[in-house]
């Protein structure tokens, strides 16, 4: 029982986490430098990352499919079996999973070092607001650079995908590439998109709970790391699921 | 008498079922240094994070300069916190920003003074905690020592020119010669800058040196407060017990 308590107070007070970052990030003194500083932070640094998890999933994808249902013709579909798993699943799910692994626990070691060794506290001694000065452009940066993450993820393991195709399979460039094109709608993008807004979302602002309520010294940054690693994973697959079925239901 | 600057009554604040601090009732006058010396785990911190409002009490008021802080909500406490700097135990400063960013980061946050002005401020303050080396100020947090960590973290507490400086531990953790620096910094800054100063230590030779009153706090209450005058004429046990006791282990340290 004492456990239910604690998990509805923590869910509020994300919540009301939530609710104070959206208003600072949209409320002036616009702090554009540091959302820069965190874009390039939680965007640029994992494109690397991000990219060898799609490429390869891409190739594994069509090796996959190819090879362990070789009568069924399917290497001619190859390309949309590809495209469609990605861009709707795999891309989102996987970006999401780790790369927020990364930035998040990044979060959180950073805000938690900050919390324990009372910076967060100066910063609020000195007139300053930590939602504003560091939760706010993390959101902002993860919000936009996960989708953008994503979508390139999603080229990339495509051609993964293609040099399968060319290579291994046998099968031409164009045959690939006009199966991608043709299977591939505006709805497939904008539902895997959408949900790594979400993703985005999550994984932020656990993050960012997780380091504001870090206590407990060193161990505690370990503990409060760990901790969002676990949650915003768990928080991504299983509100997939959901939003998988939203997403079906309005399109 | 002027009005006091701060007023505290029935300060009372608990973690759970522990109370830290009891029903407490003290005047601060402007100008004035008062130092908080107890023990481990009295509530000196706790008392101390009430002044600025980092902390809510569970029960009575803390009125500064006629502003009862206990009623604002944290937004509220801005304009006040602007007025008051604290200085904290480890030093607290931003890991990731160098010396000279560290000190206008309150500057650029609440001024806006331009670039060379800022430069000019930074300097001043850094001077008044005799770091005027040019190259401490491209330094990171972490590669100072710990003594300058607390300079540093002086300098940027007087950024704004503060009303009230409240500092915690100033001196814990430095050793007896860099201790005596930061409390002969402490009186140059409150006398020449008129500032208030609320000091929390168990360092009773800093006590001695900057204090003009001084409060004895024992679990949650304060068995003595007055001058040191008062504090070596009293026979209250407890506090004749701290002050000795404390002297006898630096004089064997």
């Amino acid at each position: 029982m004492k456990k239910f308590w604690q998990a509805a107070q923590q869910t509020g007070e994300l919540a009301f986490l939530t609710g104070r970052a959206f208003v600072a990030m949209i409320s002036p003194p616009y702090e554009i430098g540091l959302w820069v500083r965190q874009m390039e932070q939680i965007g640029v640094r994992s494109l690397g990352v991000a990219s060898i998890t799609t490429i390869f999933t891409g190739m594994v994808m069509a090796l996959q499919t190819a090879l362990s249902l070789p009568s069924l013709g399917i290497k001619y579909y190859i390309g949309a079996v590809v495209s469609k798993s990605l861009v709707r699943e795999l891309g989102p799910v996987l970006t999401a999973l780790i790369v927020g692994g990364r930035i998040g626990s990044g979060m959180t070691a950073e805000i938690g070092t900050m919390k324990v060794t009372e910076q967060i506290d100066a910063l609020r001694s000195m007139a300053a607001d930590p939602v504003k000065k560091l939760v706010a452009p993390k959101l902002a940066a993860t919000l936009f650079m996960l989708p953008a993450l994503t979508l390139i993820g999603d080229a990339l393991g495509i051609l993964g995908g293609l040099v399968i195709a060319v290579t291994t399979l046998d099968l031409p460039a164009g045959l690939y590439l006009n199966d991608v094109f043709e299977a591939l709608t505006l709805g497939d993008v904008a539902s895997g998109v959408g949900k790594s807004f979400f993703f985005a979302y999550f994984i932020a602002i656990v993050g960012c709970y997780n380091g504001l309520t870090t206590r407990g010294g060193a161990d505690g940054v370990g503990r409060a790391t760990t901790n969002t690693v676990v949650l915003a994973s768990i928080l991504v697959l299983v509100s997939d699921f959901f939003l998988t079925k939203l997403f079906y239901l309005l399109a | 008498m002027p009005e006091p600057l701060y007023q505290i009554r029935g300060l009372t604040k608990r973690y759970g079922s522990r109370t830290v601090l009891e029903d407490l009732d003290f005047d601060l006058q402007r100008g004035e240094c008062l130092v908080i010396i107890g023990r481990s785990g009295s509530g000196k911190s706790v008392t101390l994070r009430q002044l600025n409002g980092l902390e809510k009490p569970d029960a009575g008021t803390v009125i500064f300069d006629g502003i009862d802080l206990t009623q604002l909500e944290e937004r509220e406490l801005f304009p006040i916190r602007r007025r008051l700097a604290m200085l904290f135990q480890s030093g607290a400063l931003f890991d990731s920003m160098n010396v000279f960013d560290n000190v206008a980061f309150p500057l650029r946050e609440h001024t806006k003074k331009p670039q060379k002005e800022i430069a000019e401020t930074v300097r001043h303050k850094l001077s008044l905690v005799n770091l005027k080396d040019k190259d401490v100020e491209r330094k990171m947090p972490a590669d100072l020592s710990g003594g300058m960590r607390k300079r540093v973290a002086l300098a940027r507490s007087l950024a704004l020119d503060p009303e009230v400086v409240l500092f915690d531990e100033p001196t814990t953790g430095l050793d007896p010669i860099t201790s005596a620096t930061i409390g002969h910094l402490i009186n140059s800054i409150q006398k020449e800058l008129g500032v208030t100063a609320v000091v929390v230590t168990h360092d009773i030779p800093l006590a001695r040196r900057v204090g003009d009153r001084l409060a004895f706090l024992h679990q949650g209450r304060f068995l003595f407060f007055g001058d040191w005058a008062e504090a070596d004429r009293s026979t209250e046990a407890e506090l004749t017990g701290f002050l000795a006791g404390r002297e006898e282990d630096e004089d064997a340290a």
